[in-house]
């Protein structure tokens, strides 16, 4: 089995490891790393959960090796905020519209709205469904996170009605 | 303090967000594999290849010689540990269940083998040099395979896993049918789904060297899990712990461990090592159990107004080979007819074992019966030329006619399916989608407008020892914060978030000051977790009970410090006020210093300290009711459908919070969307799974998914403590028929849908083009058969027509006196008891012992055949109505159970 050494850089800070070369990235991030927001949920690129920020853009972790990622900086959803600051506009607006029941998909779709609202970027909708089509969420029907990416956006969303 | 204070903080019924999200969003949740337990070792499971066949040998060595591998396991490396398989209520298996394939492998993915290694890549490297040979069978793939084929297991009489209802037809009932003006017959196949949690299955069992086995599991309820683990090993001498954090869904599957968790168990008791197994995607889409693979026959005649005169149904569902619990679906029967006005009901219902993997809950099992319904209402108005919407003012249960009775026993207090249409009515203008309709229809555009109403059984308790109760224990801590352990667990649910919400307007404590504990069996007492679309009801009913009892005892004390009277007491934002000549507040901090370090200041005998417990039994059942309307638009060049807009109208009673409501609503009907259109755990005709990628098995994206809309108008308090009614199920119920209808709406002009799901694109176009489609499973060539077929088993134990040895009226038959020991098969599951029986001339008298508790009865007796009715109360007041036969050495017979339908009794002379 062929083992590597690489170098990156995880959530701003400088990782050394060696790995085998079949390693995904998905695993090598949680198993070897730590990073356990990095959730797998299909292993072959179809649900989205496993979405890092690879060099600020979102990359599906499952279809990844970690030899790939030597000189690369990766950004989990560890990353997006502190561990006690605010939220991320991402995770707040998310909040705001419960964009999440389980929580399992949730990793994925922050770090694919991130990635596409970072910066200067100013996507349109249509742009951030689009992407949103890339993750699947068996819990929420998708309500909450359209909603959300309606707003991050700009656009306004009507806010629901209270019916209680 | 100049303004009266209101005396609680609200809660109930704000849109409050979650509690979770912040260590869900930010990546700190704990799902089952985030825990690993110093030491931990990783579990892969080798596989069955073939649906049927014999294992004729096992090599392992290859697999044990690879290095990093600890241990790999067969069957006979766990005969130690032989767990009695039980079912969701805890009912022993109708054909025992192995841990790992003993002998012969039953389905595709079968578990033969487990592998224990430092990692699971060398896991599953040496899962891959484990040779296995077999002598491959024939399978028994289908329902129809189920019914005509070879026994599944060879020690069952047939393939029947379970029945209720009747095989004869009831000439009455067939009269009626017969000469009803209008006959309206739907014959329906739904396909295989997989629940297909986010996060599959997975288990972490940490052995602590003590007794002590602490199992980390993805699961439903930790208590249960719990419950089921010690009742199913049975072991004196130890404790199972069960922790279930956070868990990425579950939707049914996992409200009871299987083979695969109890097998790690197993090998960690065994290996005194900390085991680990996480289901990949594959083994989820393949060795998961499954769900709601089902045919149905249903009869109905109506008059010409559109009144129903009589139905009947036949139906029968695909159990695989080892089913959570074998299963004939009564709920199925209970629910269809449940809020119609039905004068005359029967039907016949059975599980079929196959060579497939075994049948599983999903989030709603028995919604096939909202399907069916509501598909062949408006098939009936089409025909009777009546408004979809005037047959269901004409067919339902409205309040004006309650309390009633449904066809099958159930008390109907509080439905309101009618009203929920006309709240649904005053937001979907009928009329002028018609108009829309007819114009686009003009332009070759097919939109279609479809409803459905349903009622659904939530928190349902009637009879189930794992249900009836869900428990609260509130403490106030000694540095004033409150901790509430409840018996309720959240699988995206949100219940640390609704339950907080509870025990904070009641306290009068600010939200931010509880801290809900419901993922550890060792921390709170028993409940089943998420089942039945209960927390809501039962959890919150629970909260409140127990909220109210600290209240109580905060005022007492307070009251008592303070010399003031307890109704001048009240608790607000997480300070105690007394009211009085002089006002004066305290914190609950003060009181819990009293209530810890200083009883002698508590009232005269009140016990030290600041905790409650409650423990609450809600009503059998609390019923919830809605009516949906979906709008689609169905391009018949594609065959593709496009939802245009959805509308729900729910009677849910008091909310907790809307958008977790609305939350489960929503993720509901997305299930639904699936189901119509997408999702289809397929096989071949070898019984090879075909759909075992999400490239293959679809799920809904965003896209698929309308905006929903919701209406709550109809919603009036429940009978339950906190007035909730559950809602976590519906969205899957009555989802499918709005959506069905919607499509049938629009492509009437092209004449009837076959209803067979998924409604594919390729399945529409049949339609619209009036060609059949192209055999989508083309036969795959057949093993050599190992035996020969043998469409009637043997080993059946049945009269033969010719044998007149066997004739059931002969005069010489031995008499049933004396002691019987005798099996119920009940949709709970089996149930054994003992009873006595005496003939005197053509009275025949009897006593049943069970439980310690005995029951005595007198009927009829005429030649071989016994009738006679029981009384009794538990799990409701009911009147069992027995028909039997002695037949040679037993008695063989049918009882009738009321509202649970008729049930297969089988004595042994004991
Ligand atoms: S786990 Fe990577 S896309 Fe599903
Ligand atoms: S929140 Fe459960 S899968 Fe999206």
């Amino acid at each position: 089995m062929s083992t590597h050494n690489i170098h990156l850089q995880i959530n701003d800070r400088p990782h050394d490891a060696s790995v085998e070369g079949r390693l995904t990235l998905c695993d090598f991030l949680r198993g070897n790393a730590g990073y356990t927001g990095v959730h797998v949920g299909c292993e072959h690129g179809v649900c989205g959960a496993c979405t890092v920020m690879v060099d600020g853009l979102a990359v599906r972790s499952c279809l990844m090796l970690a030899v790939q990622a030597d000189g690369c900086s990766v950004t989990t959803v560890e990353g997006l905020s502190t561990g006690d600051g605010p939220l991320h506009p991402v995770q707040q607006t998310l909040r705001e519209e419960h964009g999440l029941q389980c929580g399992f998909c949730t990793p994925g779709v922050c770090m694919t709205l991130a990635a596409l609202t970072q910066g200067e970027q100013k996507p349109s909708s249509e742009t951030l469904i689009n992407a949103m089509s890339g993750h699947i969420c068996r819990c929420t029907g998708y309500q909450g996170i359209r909603r959300a990416a309606l707003r991050l956006a700009g656009e306004a969303v009507a806010p629901v009605e209270d019916h209680g | 303090m100049n303004k009266p204070e209101p005396l609680t903080d609200r809660y109930i019924g704000k849109r409050q967000s979650r509690s979770e999200d912040l260590r869900l969003l930010t990546g700190r949740g704990v799902y089952t594999d985030d825990v690993n337990p110093p030491g931990v070792l990783q579990v892969a499971f080798h596989r069955s290849p073939m649906a049927r066949g014999r294992i004729r040998s096992i090599d392992t060595s290859a697999a044990q010689a690879l290095p990093g591998v600890f241990a790999v396991l067969v069957a006979k490396d766990l005969e130690r540990y032989q767990p009695n398989m039980l079912s969701f209520f805890l009912a022993p298996p109708v054909v025992p269940v192995p841990l790992l394939a003993v002998d012969r492998v039953c389905y595709v993915g079968d578990p033969v083998a487990m592998v224990i290694a430092q990692d699971r890549y060398i896991a599953e490297d040496a899962s891959g040099l484990i040779v296995v040979e077999y002598d491959e069978e024939d399978p028994v793939v289908t329902l129809d395979d189920a019914r005509s084929g070879v026994l599944v297991h060879p020690d069952t009489e047939s393939n029947v896993a379970a029945a209720t209802g009747a095989d004869e037809l009831d000439p009455d009932l067939e009269e009626m049918l017969a000469s009803a003006p209008h006959l309206e017959v739907i014959e329906m196949k739904h396909q295989r789904i997989s629940q297909s949690p986010m996060e599959p299955r997975g288990v972490v069992a940490a052995p602590q060297g003590s007794g002590e086995m602490t199992v980390y599991l993805s699961c439903q309820g930790p208590q249960l899990a719990a419950r089921w683990f010690s009742q199913a090993f049975d072991l004196p001498q130890t404790t199972f712990r069960v922790i279930s954090k956070d868990v990425g869904g579950s939707f049914g599957l996992k409200g009871q461990p299987w083979r695969e968790e109890t097998a790690v168990v197993a090998a960690a008791l065994i290996l005194g090592r900390p085991l680990k197994w996480i289901e990949d995607r594959l083994e989820n889409l393949t060795s998961a159990n499954q769900a709601r693979e089902q045919d149905m026959k249903l009869r109905v005649g109506f008059d010409l107004e559109g009144n129903l005169i009589a139905s009947h149904a036949d139906y029968g569902i695909n159990n695989g080979a080892y089913p959570h619990g074998a299963d004939s679906n009564i709920a199925v029967m209970m629910f269809l007819w449940a809020a119609h006005k039905l004068p005359a009901f029967n039907f016949s219902a059975k599980g079929w074992f196959s060579n497939t993997v075994g049948l599983g809950a999903y989030r709603g099992p028995w919604a096939l019966e909202s399907l069916a319904r509501e598909v062949l209402l408006d098939r009936a108005a089409r025909k009777l030329k009546i408004d979809p919407i005037e047959l269901r003012r004409k067919t339902l249960v409205t309040k004006a006619d309650q309390p009633t009775m449904t066809p099958m026993g159930l008390a109907l207090e509080d439905i309101s399916p009618a009203e929920c249409l006309e709240e649904l009515l005053k937001k979907v203008d009928v009329a002028a989608f018609r108009a829309e309709q007819a114009e686009a229809r003009k332009q070759g555009r097919y939109l279609g407008l479809g409803f459905a109403t349903y009622i659904e059984p939530t928190a349902g308790t009637a009879g189930v020892i794992v249900l009836i109760s869900e428990s609260c224990h509130i403490r106030i801590e000694p540095t004033g914060k409150v901790s509430a352990i409840v018996s309720t667990h959240s699988q995206g649910h949100g219940t640390q978030t609704t339950m907080a919400q509870v025990v904070a307007e009641r306290l009068g404590v600010p939200f931010e000051d509880i801290t809900v504990y419901e993922d550890d069996s060792s921390r709170g007492g028993y409940g089943s977790g998420a089942y039945g679309s209960r927390q809501a009801v039962a959890g919150g009913g629970a909260c409140i009970r127990a909220a109210d009892l600290m209240a109580d005892k905060i005022r007492a004390i307070a009251a008592h410090v303070f010399n003031a009277k307890a109704e001048d007491v009240f608790i607000r934002g997480g300070t105690v006020h007394i009211m009085g000549a002089k006002q004066q507040t305290c914190s609950l901090r003060d009181i819990a210093d009293v209530a810890y370090a200083e009883p002698e200041r508590l009232p005269e005998g009140m016990e030290a300290g600041l905790e409650t417990q409650y423990r609450y039994c809600p009503p059998p059942l609390t019923l919830t009711s809605a009516a949906h309307a979906c709008i689609v638009e169905v391009d018949v060049d594609t065959g593709f459908v496009k939802i245009l807009r959805w509308v729900s109208s729910e009677d849910v009673g008091n909310m907790i919070n809307p958008a977790v409501v609305e939350g489960q609503v929503a993720g509901g009907l997305a299930q639904a969307i699936g189901q119509v259109l997408f999702e289809e755990v397929s096989f071949d005709a070898r019984g090879n799974p075909t759909a075992v990628t999400y490239k293959d098995y679809m799920l809904p994206t965003i896209f698929d998914v309308p905006v929903f809309e919701y209406l709550h108008g109809a919603s009036a308090p429940s009978q339950t403590v906190g007035g909730f009614r559950g809602v976590g199920e519906g969205g899957c119920i009555v989802g499918p028929p709005t959506l069905v209808n919607a499509i049938a709406d629009a492509l009437a002009p092209f004449g009837e849908l076959k209803l067979e799901f998924p409604l594919t694109p390729p399945r529409l176009l049949e339609l619209i083009e009036g060609r059949p489609i192209a055999q989508k499973n083309i036969p795959a060539p057949k093993a050599e058969p190992a035996t020969a077929p043998d469409p009637v088993p043997a080993a059946i134990n049945l009269p033969s027509p010719s044998s007149p040895q066997a004739n059931i009226t002969s005069p010489a038959a031995p008499s049933v006196d004396g002691l019987w020991s005798f099996v119920l098969s009940t949709p709970m599951g089996p149930q054994a008891f003992t009873g006595k029986l005496a003939v005197d001339g053509s009275v025949v008298s009897g006593t049943f012992y069970t439980k310690g508790e005995e029951a005595s009865f007198t009927g009829s007796i005429s030649g071989n055949h016994l009738q006679w009715d029981l009384k009794v109360t538990k799990p409701m007041s009911l009147t069992l109505k027995y028909d039997v036969q002695l037949e040679g050495n037993q008695l063989v017979g049918k009882v009738r159970m009321g509202v649970f339908g008729t049930a297969k009794l089988v004595g042994e002379r004991a």
